[in-house]
Formats: structure tokens, C-alpha cells, sequence
């Protein structure tokens, strides 16, 4: 593992450029991909085409698809090289989040070979088609509906706080394929292309005064057959699988700078509430730290993690809406400013109202707490 | 102690009610930031407020004052506060009339006082200076030049700075702190307007080597502290009260919400979970009211102790205010994070509110020092 770290640690001096080891400044600087993604700088480019070759976009999938390969303590390593460095993740896709998963365990070997590789080469953009607008919290009562055809799939309905369905060239989507048995029967998952005919999106403008989701409308869209992931009418078991990796990933806010670092560079001097308010913060970002790697251990030993997915997403996400709620408590009046040049437009203010999304996105915080009471304390009724 | 509305603030707490819900909806403050308005709030507003007599409501009746006090001054700042209304009212009929009731002369009072009972004068008190509130690390200077002083330094954070008329700077002078009035086409005066998250004013103010003369001094020269003190008091106090209104209201969106939405074949408001932190918020603001009832009170009545009372009721509310903008926009769902919805705007006008004049951490340690530990 020594030789794998040498090799690694020199081959990402050698290969990130130097910009790239830079924080990210706004939004624009994180790579998305995709068919119309346009880079913000050569470097990016570079440094997405460097890492794709190595298959490291996708570190620990198998090389037949565009991955890397590697072990997850080799990943791990690969991370912690990065992280030293700060370089930034070259590619930001919810398809290696959350399709390639999916498409790794339940796709056929056809789907894995076409999408997986253009995946890791950030060459298609997804976005995820769960949520409607009757069917939140309670998903499994969605109602698009997607009817036999023959060949195809004609897909109807609507989805709601699709997260870049207005950048995204595929969607992989929840939609029902039978609705006379029970709600958790009868669902499929599907990808299909976003500009197929009768496609639509429309942006819903954020309390950030961002618009990073849309609705999304399906008239009379045609789905081929062949793009069926998994079995009809079990699509759940997908949907499910998918939403518990989803979970552990939210939690996961991976390296963030320390309060105290925060602190030192913006020369704050908190007061005492205040002062206690962080202290006790930075005690709990710690333990948590500790449980995320407990839990990758135990997971390594075989053991899945199941329903304490649920522990990780509500406490991690509660926790990273503490940390921008102390942050905007130190930043005082000038992490109030929302379009000055000085505050880059706000940048603070609008993370901090993005965060509140953070306890509702994947299953909002009352649902993994409802989960855990059933799942792992089986308490009685719940 | 006054902790129950008598007839004639329940008779002012109906007609301001009317009066917002009508005039200055949370309609007209997505108006004014939709269209990027110069001036932030309606300027007809503010004279049909100056004519209820709400511009007033502080100032003596010998000046052309309504003089109803900080109880009433505090029933309508909470309808504002339910409506998120845009206007001067804190810095003006607050902030700036406090200062010239328990400080000005004369010669100052005259002339000040009818222009705020007539709404066509508006006024700017610039106190902070750094990003947060620290009244007492004043560094702005005023040195003696000839007849008068030339105001050095920068503000920031004022409250309508950049459409008063008249700024109140608070300064230090060579024998403790000094408040100064300066118009706002005074020479060396440098105003940014700063668009904050609540979509209301505040500005940064630089001020190089502003020449004042000595009739601009605010009562007298040294005098800064004990015009602080009165003028915070009543800023904050009165903020207690928005925070009361706006928490309320976006409560009782929630709790509508709880009623209407479905999800699993229910009613979501059916499931105790949520029962719980709907009661819960329930009860905090049911506390939260009666600090805000009797901060105004001790204002009034103006005893020993109201600094002290009016500090532990803007802490009070600081933190309950936070949880209701939280709770409320957890418990819708996704629609809380749509600017679709009022939710986002009570949860950013909560935030500039809990900073203003000092956050809870702030009154939560001075309560603290206040009582001796
Ligand atoms: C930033 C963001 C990004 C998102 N991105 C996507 C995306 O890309 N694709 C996608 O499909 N969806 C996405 N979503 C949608 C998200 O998954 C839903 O918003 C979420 O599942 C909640 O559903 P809802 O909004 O309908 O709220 P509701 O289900 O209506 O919930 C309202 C309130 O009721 C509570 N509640 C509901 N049921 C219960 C219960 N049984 N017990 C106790 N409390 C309950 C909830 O916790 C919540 O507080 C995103 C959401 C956000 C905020």
C-alpha cells in the first residue's frame, strides 16, 4: 500500500495543475460533464481528461467500464493523496453517485458496457427522476406512468425538484408500469435521453435565488424497451438500494475546512456563547468523522450497512446545517450581504440557505429517523 | 407589570393589523426586490404610515407626536413583522426619535421631530462598524477642528443608510462617545448601498474627514453612551417585536401546511412526530411574547433594569425566531426551499434580525456578565 501511495502521491503532482489544487470559488468551478458542458478553463479540461484516463473518476469501479480498479483502501488512499494536496474532484456526476451503482448491480452487461465508460469519461450528464409532486417522503405512491407498447415504453406524467433536469442529457427514472397491486409492486426504472420528444423542464427558483432544480413533464415520450434497468415491475428494489448509497454520500460532506481554521483566517474572535456553541460542534464533526469510519470498516467486513445509512444522512446532514448556521453566526453582518462583489455575490448567505435542503434532499430527516425506529430499534407501530 | 394589551393597544394592534395586511403585504416586498427598487421600501407607505401616526408613535405631542409609547411602538413592529414590511420605521420612528426624545435640544427637537411626524425626513443611525455588533469598540473618530470636528472613519450595517436623510453617527470624541448629525450630501461622505439577504437596505459608510460643526452634535459632546444605551434599548426591543411577528406568521404557515399536505394516504399534521414540533414551537412562543411584552413594558416604564430585561428578551427571541424560520422550512418539504413559497423570505428577514443590534450569543453574554458570572 506504500508503493501505491508513492506512485499515486507523484503521479497527482505531476498531473493536477496547479489551478485545480485551488478551493473551488462558486459553483462554476465544479465539473459537471456532459454533451453541453462547456469548461471553465483549459485546466479543467486537462485535469478531467488526465483522471478519466486513469480511470480514476470512478476509483474503485472495474476497468472493463471506465473505472480504476482499485481496492477501497487503495481509493481511500487515492482520496487522502488528493485531499493533501486540495485537489478537486475532477467530475462532479450523479452518475457515478447514483446511476453506476445502480447499473452495476441490477444493469445488464449491455447497459453497463454503453453508459458506464461515458460515465467516467464525464462525456453525459444525468439527473435523477424520482420525486413528484404527490409522491415526496411517501415515493413509492408515484404515478407517472409508463404503458406497454410493444418495442417501447410511452411514458406520462411529471417529476418534480429534479436536480440540472434542465442540463442533463439522460434521466434515470421511477415510473409505473402496473398500479393494481400494491404501491411498492409495479414500479420500473428506466433511463431514457432528455431530449427525446416530449420532454420538458422547467426551473423552480430557489430561496438562494439559484435555480439548481426544475419540474419535469413527459407527453407521449417513447422509451425503447431495452432501456429497462433490472425487472419490470420491481424497480424498487432499485430505487431503494440506490436511495440507501444516496444516503451514506449526503452525509458524507467529506473534507471540510475546520471551524477553528475559519476562525484564524478571518481572525474572528468569537465570543464565549459562541466559542461554546463551536467547541461543542467540532466535538460532534469529530465523533462523527470517527462513526463514518467505523462504519466503512464494518462494511468492509462484510457487513452491509443497511438501514444505519439512515443514522449517517440524518446526522451528517444536521450537522453541516449547525456548521453554516455557525459560520453565518461568525461572518456576522457581512455574511448578510447577498450581491456585493466583496461577499462574491452573496456566496455565504445562499450556501447557507442551499444547506437547508440538505435534511430534505434523499429522504428528508423525519424519514430516516421514521427508519430507524423500524429498522434498527423495531420499536412496536413504527 | 403590563402584560396584557389594554383597550387602546388592542384598538392600535387592529388598525395596524388592517393597515399591513392591506397596504404591505409580503406581496410588496417581492415587488420591491423584483424590481430591484432604488429606495427598498414604498416611499407612499411610509407617508400613509406618517399620517396613521405610526411614523410618530415615540415622538412628544407637543412636537406634533401621537407619543403612545414603546407598547405600542412594539404592536405595530410585529405586524410589520408578520407582513415582512419594508420601511423606515426602526431606524426613523425608532432609533433616530429615541435619540432626539431623550437627548436633543431644543433648537434640534423643533426641527426634527415635525419632519419625522410628516414622514418627509428619514433618518440612519450608523453605530457598528465591524461584522458584528460591538457598541462599546466605537473607533470612528471625531477630532476637534476649529468650531467643530472632522468625522474620520467607516460604518457599517446602517439600517437605511443609503436613503436617510439625516445619518446619527455615533463617534469617539476626545472625552468618551459623541453622536453627531450629518446630512447625508455632507462632504466626505461615501455611501454603498448593501443588498442584504432579507432584501432590505443597509449600507457601508465612509466618512473622510466629514467637517461638522458644533450645533451638529447631538446633544452634548460626550454624552454618546447614555444616547447609545436609550437608542439600543429601544432598537432592540422593538426588533423583538418584528421577530414576534415574523415567527408567528411563519408558524402559523407551517401549521397550515401540517393541515393540507398528504403524503402515505394522511394527513402529514397526523403524525405525532410532527405534532410534537409544532407544540414545542407553540410553546416558545408563547414565552417568546411575554419577553417581548415586558421588554416594552420596562421601556415605559423606563426603570433600572431595562437594559437588562430588553437584552434577555432580544436573546429569547433571536433563538426562537431561528427555530420557527427552521422548523418551518423542514416541515414543508421541498416547497420550503422554493421562493415560490413566503417561507425562504421570513427565514432570511429572521436572520438579519437576529444579527441586528446584537445576536442571542451576544445578549446571552452580557445577561451573564450582567448577573454577575
Ligand atoms: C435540494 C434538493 C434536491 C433534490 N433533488 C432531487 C432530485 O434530483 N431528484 C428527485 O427525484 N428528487 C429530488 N429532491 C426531492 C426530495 O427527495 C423530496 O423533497 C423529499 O423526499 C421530500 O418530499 P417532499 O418535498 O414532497 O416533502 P413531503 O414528503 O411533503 O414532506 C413534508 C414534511 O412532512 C414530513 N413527513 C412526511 N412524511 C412523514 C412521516 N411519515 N413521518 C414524519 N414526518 C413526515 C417530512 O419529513 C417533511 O418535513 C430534492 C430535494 C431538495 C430539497
Amino acid at each position: 500500500m506504500e508503493e501505491f501511495r508513492k506512485e499515486t502521491r507523484a503521479w497527482l503532482e505531476e498531473n493536477c495543475p496547479p489551478k485545480m489544487r485551488e478551493p473551488l470559488r462558486n459553483e462554476k468551478d465544479a465539473c459537471w460533464g456532459g454533451r453541453n458542458w462547456v469548461f471553465q478553463s483549459e485546466d479543467q479540461k486537462i485535469w478531467l481528461e488526465r483522471m478519466a484516463a486513469k480511470g480514476w473518476t470512478a476509483p474503485s469501479w472495474p476497468k472493463e467500464y471506465g473505472g480504476g480498479g482499485l481496492t477501497r483502501a487503495e481509493a481511500k488512499v487515492l482520496q487522502q493523496e488528493m485531499n493533501a494536496i486540495g485537489a478537486r474532484s475532477p467530475l462532479h456526476s450523479f452518475g457515478i453517485w447514483m446511476l453506476g451503482p445502480a447499473l452495476l448491480k441490477f444493469g445488464s452487461e449491455e447497459q453497463r458496457l454503453r453508459y458506464l465508460p461515458e460515465i467516467c469519461r464525464g462525456e453525459i450528464r444525468w439527473c435523477q427522476g424520482y420525486s413528484e409532486p404527490n409522491a415526496g417522503s411517501d415515493l413509492a405512491s408515484l404515478a407517472t406512468k409508463a404503458e406497454d407498447k410493444g418495442d417501447h415504453f410511452l411514458v406520462n406524467g411529471q417529476k418534480v425538484w429534479t436536480s440540472y433536469a434542465d442540463q442533463a442529457d439522460w434521466i434515470f427514472c421511477l415510473v409505473r408500469t402496473d398500479n393494481t397491486g400494491k404501491k411498492h409492486h409495479g414500479i420500473s426504472f428506466v433511463l431514457f435521453d432528455m431530449e427525446s420528444d416530449g420532454v420538458s423542464t422547467k426551473p423552480i427558483l430557489l430561496i438562494s435565488g439559484r435555480s439548481p432544480f426544475c419540474e419535469t413533464f413527459f407527453e407521449d415520450v417513447k422509451v425503447p424497451k431495452e432501456n429497462l434497468v433490472g425487472e419490470l415491475d420491481k424497480g424498487w428494489s432499485i430505487a431503494k438500494y440506490l436511495l440507501t448509497h444516496e444516503r451514506e454520500m449526503i452525509g458524507d460532506y467529506g473534507e471540510v475546512k475546520p471551524l477553528s481554521q475559519i476562525i484564524a483566517e478571518n481572525c474572528y474572535t468569537p465570543n464565549p456563547i459562541l466559542r461554546a456553541k463551536i467547541a461543542e460542534f467540532e466535538v460532534d464533526a469529530w465523533a462523527f468523522a470517527q462513526t463514518m469510519s467505523r462504519m466503512v470498516m464494518e462494511a468492509k467486513a462484510g457487513a452491509s450497512l443497511g438501514a444505519k445509512s439512515s443514522m449517517l444522512k440524518y446526522y451528517g446532514t444536521e450537522l453541516n446545517k449547525r456548521r453554516y448556521e455557525l459560520m453565518m453566526d461568525l461572518a456576522g453582518h457581512d455574511g448578510l450581504e447577498w450581491e456585493s462583489e466583496r461577499s462574491n455575490d452573496g456566496q455565504l448567505a445562499r450556501s447557507w440557505l442551499r444547506t437547508k435542503g440538505n435534511s430534505i434532499e434523499g429522504g428528508t430527516s423525519e424519514i430516516q429517523l421514521n427508519i430507524i425506529s423500524k429498522h434498527i430499534l423495531q420499536l412496536p407501530g413504527a | 407589570m403590563a402584560l396584557l394589551l389594554n383597550e387602546d393597544e388592542k384598538m392600535l394592534q387592529e388598525s395596524a393589523q388592517g393597515f399591513f395586511t392591506e397596504k404591505a403585504p409580503v406581496k410588496q416586498l417581492r415587488e420591491l426586490r423584483d424590481t430591484q427598487d432604488e429606495t427598498g421600501y414604498s416611499k407612499p407607505l411610509w407617508a400613509e404610515m406618517a399620517e396613521m401616526g405610526f411614523a410618530s408613535v415615540l415622538v412628544p405631542e407637543e412636537y406634533g407626536g401621537v407619543d403612545m409609547g414603546f407598547m405600542a411602538a412594539g404592536l405595530i413592529s410585529e405586524e410589520m413583522g408578520r407582513n415582512l414590511t419594508a420601511s423606515p420605521f426602526l431606524s426613523t420612528a425608532v432609533l433616530a426619535a429615541q435619540a432626539l426624545k431623550s437627548h436633543a435640544n431644543d433648537e434640534q427637537k423643533n426641527t426634527y421631530f415635525p419632519q419625522i411626524c410628516s414622514g418627509e425626513t428619514t433618518f440612519a443611525v450608523a453605530v457598528d462598524e465591524t461584522n458584528k455588533h460591538n457598541p462599546s469598540g466605537i473607533s470612528l473618530m471625531a477630532a476637534a477642528s476649529g468650531n467643530g470636528f472632522k468625522l474620520h472613519g467607516k460604518k457599517t450595517m446602517v439600517v437605511d443608510g443609503h436613503t436617510a436623510d439625516q445619518l446619527l453617527v455615533v463617534a469617539k470624541t476626545e472625552n468618551g462617545t459623541t453622536v453627531f448629525i450629518v446630512p447625508k450630501d455632507a462632504k466626505g461622505l461615501e455611501i454603498e448601498r448593501t443588498i442584504m439577504a432579507d432584501s432590505r437596505n443597509a449600507a457601508r459608510i465612509t466618512f473622510d474627514n466629514v467637517e461638522v460643526t458644533g450645533e451638529q452634535v447631538l446633544g452634548l459632546v460626550g454624552e454618546g453612551d447614555d444616547i447609545l444605551d436609550s437608542v439600543l434599548n429601544a432598537g432592540r426591543a422593538i426588533l423583538a417585536a418584528e421577530m414576534l411577528g415574523a415567527s408567528s406568521q411563519v408558524a402559523e404557515n407551517t401549521n397550515s401546511y401540517l393541515r393540507e399536505r398528504k403524503q402515505f394516504g394522511r394527513i402529514i399534521g397526523e403524525f405525532q412526530a410532527l405534532q410534537h414540533r409544532a407544540s414545542h414551537l407553540y410553546c416558545e412562543l408563547e414565552l417568546a411574547r411575554s419577553a417581548v411584552y415586558a421588554a416594552l413594558t420596562a421601556l415605559d416604564k423606563s426603570g433600572d433594569d431595562v437594559g437588562n430585561v430588553v437584552g434577555m428578551a432580544k436573546a429569547k427571541l433571536g433563538s426562537v425566531a431561528k427555530l420557527a424560520a427552521l422548523e418551518a422550512v423542514q416541515l414543508h418539504g421541498g416547497m420550503g426551499m422554493t421562493d415560490e413559497l413566503d417561507v425562504g423570505l421570513y427565514l432570511k428577514r429572521i436572520r438579519v434580525t437576529q444579527e441586528l443590534l446584537g445576536d442571542s450569543d451576544y445578549h446571552l453574554e452580557n445577561s451573564a456578565k450582567g448577573k454577575g458570572y
